[in-house]
């Protein structure tokens, strides 16, 4: 009884935002795996059904406030960081393209929890600011991902064919109205279903943040259990929460790509 | 041969360009006066490509000079300022701009460039849309079109930017055959109205009609210079010859 209204609680959380196929699919999956082994289980700490259990429930999910505004607010910024780092390796020259690939080999060899606690931690010292944990997260996210973005820009734009550059110089473009009106828009349709992995990829990193105190998901479900200690159900929770929130981006980015293609 | 001492519109001197090691372009020399038209043929290989686009400056040659209005085409904002305000270009592939309309394919250098208004780009869009003979077409993309379509929306967007010379390479070799005449017509029809051309292309009766002077290429070197008439009936090189007995015989 308790399993059941607690992924009707669940559905009702996300039910405006998920297609019907997904919502069965997942009540299902549910079901399949929690209910043959229901006598381990607490639901208890999440049963809507009582005041404690909806408590908990809200503040578990009011975490994916934080979750989706660090990750989308990162995915901006790191875009434009990997624009600006992609350009210089297009040039024909040695010293921009040595730039970029030093930027892409330093930040790629970071291991972004490391960043994390770096910029957290060790900039306000260099830099001597104070910087919140929001933007401090943030900033690691986007500078570990901007690498990626990087990768994936010079990748679109390199697989633009050389005739539209040439089209662009014969009718007189310069090069950032080349870029800006020609290739640039190809190259982004070209690498939006990459861009949607690196949102669902940067969804995932975002609880990393957790450890400088961010009150997201995984941080929210932490301190949950540390108050409660029903690991298995909780950390259940979270599981489904990312599970939600990541099979709808990626139904966005499949619907995405399907709306280009028959344009 | 020698090219006369008048001051032509375009002039080619001496100009050589190499790919690595190899020489695609050996010292080539000509001269082009306004409302000349001249069709370059040649074996596949020959340079034919590369001299119009030494011309174009989408290859930089390494020896020689290229002067349009008296202006030597570099690099430098005199040489860029000539390009953009006098040479068009025509390619084989087409090259028009799949994300966008064929209206906005042909606005796009006029307002960007040219610092157009919209309205009077999209007039003269539509003006060129005419000439080539497709209007009605203008708001379709052009992966929707046929390819001799595609390629009177490449011509009309070359125009768009009132060049004084075109330059076309191969401008028919993409096509199905049923489609070449389209563009060759239109082609033909500019030419009438005065614009001077230089025009790659195999297409030797399109050649006779239109060309005032024949340009025969291989291996980098311009072999045969002449005006059709001498061209077609009486080459003095033997390659040509074999060419055109080549190229003529179906
Ligand atoms: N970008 C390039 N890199 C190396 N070789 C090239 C390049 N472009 C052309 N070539 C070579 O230069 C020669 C002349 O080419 P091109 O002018 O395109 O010939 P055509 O147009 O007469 O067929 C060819 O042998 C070709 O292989
Ligand atoms: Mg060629």
């Amino acid at each position: 009884m308790q399993l059941i209204q607690f992924m009707q609680f669940i559905m009702s959380k996300f039910c405006a935002l998920m297609p019907s196929s997904l919502i069965r699919l997942l009540g299902l999956a549910g079901l399949v795996s929690l209910g043959g082994c229901s006598g381990n289980w607490g639901w208890y700490v999440v049963n809507p059904a009582t005041e404690t259990g909806r408590q908990n429930l809200a503040f578990l999910i009011d975490g994916l406030y934080y979750t989706i505004g660090l990750s989308v607010t990162a995915i901006c910024i790191s875009i434009c960081l990997g624009l600006l780092v992609a350009l210089p390796a297009l040039s024909n020259r040695r010293a921009p393209k040595a730039i970029n690939r030093i930027y892409v080999e330093l930040v790629r060899a970071i291991p972004i929890l490391v960043l994390i606690l770096w910029v957290y931690y060790g900039l306000p010292q260099v830099a001597s600011l104070s910087i919140s944990v929001f933007w401090a997260g943030v900033l690691a996210l986007a500078i570990s991902d901007s690498a990626f973005q990087a990768e994936i820009f010079r990748a679109g734009i390199q697989s633009i064919d050389r005739g539209q550059y040439e089209a662009s110089h014969s009718i007189s473009l310069n090069y950032r109205d080349t870029m800006r009106y020609v290739i640039l828009p190809q190259a982004i349709k070209r690498i939006l279903p990459a861009l949607g992995n690196q949102l669902v990829y940067m969804l995932k990193m975002s609880s990393l943040v957790s450890v400088i105190g961010m009150q997201e998901l995984t941080r929210r479900a932490n301190e949950l259990v540390v108050t409660e200690y029903r690991p298995l159900e909780i950390y259940t929770v979270l599981v489904l929460e990312y599970l939600v929130v990541i099979l709808i981006v990626s139904a966005g980015v499949r619907w995405l790509e399907r709306r280009l293609e028959t344009n | 041969m020698n090219p006369p001492a008048t001051q032509a519109f375009i002039k080619v001197r001496d100009v050589s360009k190499y790919f690595d090691k190899f020489c695609a372009l050996d010292s080539v020399s000509l001269d082009i006066e306004l409302g000349q038209k001249l069709v370059i043929c040649g074996p596949s290989g020959s340079g034919k490509s590369t001299l119009i686009r030494c011309i174009n400056r989408l290859e930089r040659h390494e020896a020689g000079e290229i002067r349009i209005d008296g202006i030597v085409v570099d690099d430098s904002p005199t040489g860029s300022a000539v390009l953009r305000n006098n040479v068009g270009m025509v390619f084989q592939q087409f090259n028009l701009f799949p994300h966008l309309t064929i209206l906005e394919n042909l606005m796009l250098g006029p307002v960007r460039a040219r610092k157009m208004a919209e309205a009077d780009a999209r007039d003269l869009a539509m003006h060129y849309l005419e000439r080539v003979r497709i209007p009605e077409q203008f708001s379709k993309y052009p992966a929707q079109l046929s390819g001799g379509q595609q390629q009177r929306v490449a011509i009309a967007r070359a125009l768009c930017m009132a060049p004084k010379i075109m330059l076309f390479d191969e401008p028919t070799s993409a096509l199905d055959p049923e489609m070449i005449a389209e563009v060759l017509d239109v082609i033909e029809e500019l030419a009438d109205s005065g614009m001077t051309m230089i025009c790659v292309t195999h297409e030797m009766g399109f050649a006779r009609q239109v060309a005032d002077m024949m340009l025969f290429m291989d291996h980098g070197k311009i072999v045969e210079m002449g005006s059709p008439k001498t061209f077609f009936t009486a080459p003095e090189s033997d390659r040509c010859k074999l060419f055109l007995s080549q190229i003529l015989r179906h």
